[in-house]
């Protein structure tokens, strides 16, 4: 132990201190400012659809039935002509893992285009700042009127703009109700009263949640609880479609007059008039950069491009762009064709491939084997019988016929009950027995494979029955 | 659970929330960077943290997580042997979910007990629930299917070892039945036991004969419980032994056996596990097995 660990002088190294500051910031208000132009009407066509399917969607009936109808109590989902039970709970499974992939490729390809046009708390979030913007007036209007005094102006266009939001949100959380409950008799009995306290609760909750999540929270959703916000710079490259400030034409921002020349006065394209920053749903100024925080809304495009036509400066000092190319690289279609996007689109594609195969294929037939765990087996003469509980679940809209039998091994002979009737959406279970006989058996467990098919009717082709399958085991204890 | 393990725990949970209070409250501030404002001043191995606050109102949903915590510990049990103002218990929120069920329940059970059991056994819906109340409580032995194993009988037969009628099932499973085979292999002796094996065979076929060496010991020994002609005893559950239905099996050996070591049947009774009205449907439901 002769060597010693060499020392540092570590007394440098220590920042010198300063002042104390506050780990948690408080929330600064943001007050958007609104704009018009050629992707803000683009969002219409992306919005308006989906709201209005939304909004009608439950309204709407499909065989004498409602089209959508999530039935939790009798855990089935009614989607258009489908039933969906819990056994079905997989291609809720796959059809999320679609999604996913769906949102890894256009992330890939296009950045956060999702969360500027399509997601639901940007619409319900532009929809709620729509009615404050009636209410209440313009940006300014609305900064000097929460900076005033409560007069009587202010209560009334506050109360108005709270009556509305409450409006929404309750007419929002209703139609969300609707989905879970019969919708057409949910409405006659909510209006009334004669529906369960329950319903009330969800219709309270829902109302309320919506208030608070597009009135109150908004944009602090998208910044600290949506994890698609902290997750989405994984899929990000320099191929990546995304909002960004020109800063080589841009700088030295600096404000001029119109009919100065900018190249006379060192100056760059951007008049520096904070525009892109007053109309950010997120607060943030996109000329720091590309920020978690942009939701890919083009607000701030539309912005700067109205200022670039009264300045008569071309258009796209703020525009949808990669980094690629603004480093200066031409942008064409061979961007799209990235090894991860590739690989997302063909993961994508066998996924939806894969679903819509195992949809088109579904059997609304289900049928389990439980093989009664108390007993072994029996002796019976020159035969062993097995107990077992065969449970059938006819998930189809009609009335089936069934035969229940043996598949393998042949010489099983399935004793008791062979033909069920089953209403649609009946659950039956039956117990049977199966008997081998002794000198036939050659392995102390012998798998059996059951069949359960909808009875031949004459005329009827092979492939239009219904059939089902599943397997136990016949136990013999090695006799 | 002993005041010592109590303690502990109060003691346990108190320091952890006024720790957690404490970091919570004491990294709420940090000194800034003299020569860069946009870091906190925290390097840890080089690495330096940019100071990204947090929004405020988390700092507050932290504080409303703390205040949720004491509510809890002094509304539900937590700390330690004390039961909380609401005196909650998991077993009594299963019982009232019980009642709750028992009550939803209780006209159509009492609607269905009031029919008369041969009635009641044809009613289709009525013994689908007397079939889940089967596959509950009685198909452990009697098998998913009510036929029965070796010890327990078939159900599904016209063969009752305590009778059929509709009273003899309720009786049945009310209050259970107790059955008793005494043993035979001391008074009986080797060969004695095997003469009448084979007599209790033969009478199963039909074959028994006044002349086999098993005859007379059979009427001093087994008619008692069994009949003199062996036909057995429902008032006693004395299994008929004219037939070829065996609840212990009818192979030679399995027969000594019974004979040498006797056999001990035992049906639990229901009447506290299962209400008069389920006990009811259930009695239909195994009457309905055979007389369909």
């Amino acid at each position: 132990m002769s060597e010693k660990i060499p020392l540092h002088e570590v007394s440098e190294a220590v920042p010198q201190e300063f002042a104390e500051i506050d780990l948690y910031q408080k929330r600064e208000k943001i007050y958007t400012r609104k704009i018009e132009g050629f992707f803000q009407r683009l969002r219409v066509f992306t919005g308006w659809p989906l709201l209005v399917g939304y909004f009608i969607l439950p309204w709407l009936q499909w065989d004498g039935r409602q089209a959508v109808l999530f039935d939790l109590p009798a855990r089935k989902f009614n989607i258009l002509g489908m039933v969906f039970w819990p056994q079905d709970f997989s291609m809720l499974a796959w059809l999320l893992i679609i999604s996913a992939f769906a949102l890894f490729l256009v992330t890939k390809l296009f950045g956060r285009v999702w969360c500027g046009y399509t997601c639901p708390q940007t619409v319900w979030t532009s929809m709620f700042m729509w009615i404050e913007q009636r209410t209440e007036g313009t940006r300014n209007q609305r900064i000097k009127l929460d900076k005033g005094p409560w007069t009587s102006n202010k209560i009334i266009r506050k109360s108005l703009k709270h009556a509305m939001w409450l409006g929404l949100a309750f007419y929002t959380a209703f139609t969300f109700v609707a989905y879970f409950t019969p919708a057409r008799e949910f409405l006659y009995a909510f209006f009334d009263l004669s529906v369960s306290l329950t319903a009330f609760f969800w219709v309270g909750l829902f109302t309320l949640l919506t208030y608070l999540n597009a009135g109150w929270l908004r944009e602090q959703v998208c910044l600290h609880m949506c994890p698609y916000a902290r997750f989405q710079s994984a899929m990000f490259d320099p191929n990546t479609l995304i909002v960004s400030y020109d800063s080589g034409r841009g700088e030295a921002r600096g404000s001029r007059k119109r009919d100065a020349d900018p190249k006379e006065l060192g100056l760059g394209d951007c008049i520096d008039c904070d525009l892109c920053v007053q109309v950010c749903p997120t607060g943030i100024d996109i000329r720091d950069g590309l920020q978690y925080e942009c939701i890919s809304c083009a607000h701030c495009i539309d912005a700067c491009n109205s200022v670039m036509d009264k300045m008569a400066y071309p258009r796209g000092l703020i525009r949808y762009t990669t980094e690629k190319a603004l480093q200066g690289e031409q942008l064409n279609y061979k961007v799209l064709l990235r090894p991860a996007s590739i690989g997302y689109f063909i993961a994508l594609s066998a996924m939806v491939f894969l679903f819509s195969w195992k949809l088109l294929n579904r059997v609304p037939l289900e049928l389990d084997i439980i093989r009664d765990r108390a007993s072994l087996f029996e002796e019976k003469g020159e035969y062993l019988e097995n107990n077992y509980s065969a449970r059938m679940i006819n998930m189809s809209n009609d009335a089936q016929l069934l035969v229940l039998r043996i598949a393998s091994p042949a010489n099983a002979e399935l004793v008791g009950e062979h033909n069920f009737k089953l209403k649609a959406g009946e659950i039956f279970e039956h117990a049977f027995r199966v008997r081998l006989k002794k000198d036939a058996i050659t392995s102390p467990v012998t798998p059996v494979l059951f069949v359960l098919e909808q009875q031949t009717k004459a005329g009827e082709t092979e492939e239009a029955l219904l059939k089902a399958e599943s397997g136990s085991n016949f136990l013999s204890g090695g006799q | 659970m002993s005041s010592f393990w109590s303690l502990w725990i109060i003691v346990l949970t108190i320091v952890t929330l006024v720790g957690v209070t404490w970091l919570l409250f004491a990294n709420r501030k940090t000194r800034l960077n003299a020569e860069n404002e946009a870091k906190t001043g925290h390097v840890y191995d080089g690495i330096e943290e940019y100071d990204n606050p947090l929004p405020a109102w988390w700092f507050n949903l932290f504080v409303l997580t703390l205040i949720f915590t004491v509510g809890y510990l002094v509304f539900y049990p937590g700390m330690g042997n004390f039961k909380g103002l609401l005196k909650w218990t998991s077993i009594q929120q299963w019982q009232e979910e019980v009642d709750a069920a028992e009550e939803k329940f209780k006209p159509l059970y009492q609607s269905l007990a009031a029919k008369p059991i041969p009635e009641l056994a044809k009613d289709k819906e009525a013994m689908k629930i007397g079939q889940r109340l089967f596959a509950n409580s009685c198909a452990t032995c009697h098998g998913s299917d009510a036929g029965g194993a070796i010890g327990y009988p078939n159900l599904r037969d016209h063969d009752w070892l305590y009778g059929g009628e509709p009273d003899n099932i309720v009786t049945s499973i009310k209050g259970g039945r107790n059955a008793v085979m005494p043993a035979w292999a001391n008074t009986l002796g080797g060969k004695g036991l095997e003469d009448m094996a084979s007599y209790v065979l033969a009478l199963s076929k039909g074959e028994a004969s006044s002349e086999h060496p098993a005859a007379e010991t059979f009427q001093t020994m087994c008619s008692v419980c069994h009949g003199a002609d062996g036909s057995g005893n429902i008032a006693l559950g004395a299994p008929n032994l004219t037939d070829d239905i065996w609840l212990y099996g009818g192979k030679p050996e399995q027969i000594l056996q019974s004979l040498a070591i006797g056999r001990n049947g035992k049906m639990p009774a229901q009447q506290d596990i299962l209400s008069p009205e389920k006990i009811h449907i259930l009695s239909a439901y195994v009457y309905s097995l055979s007389n369909e």
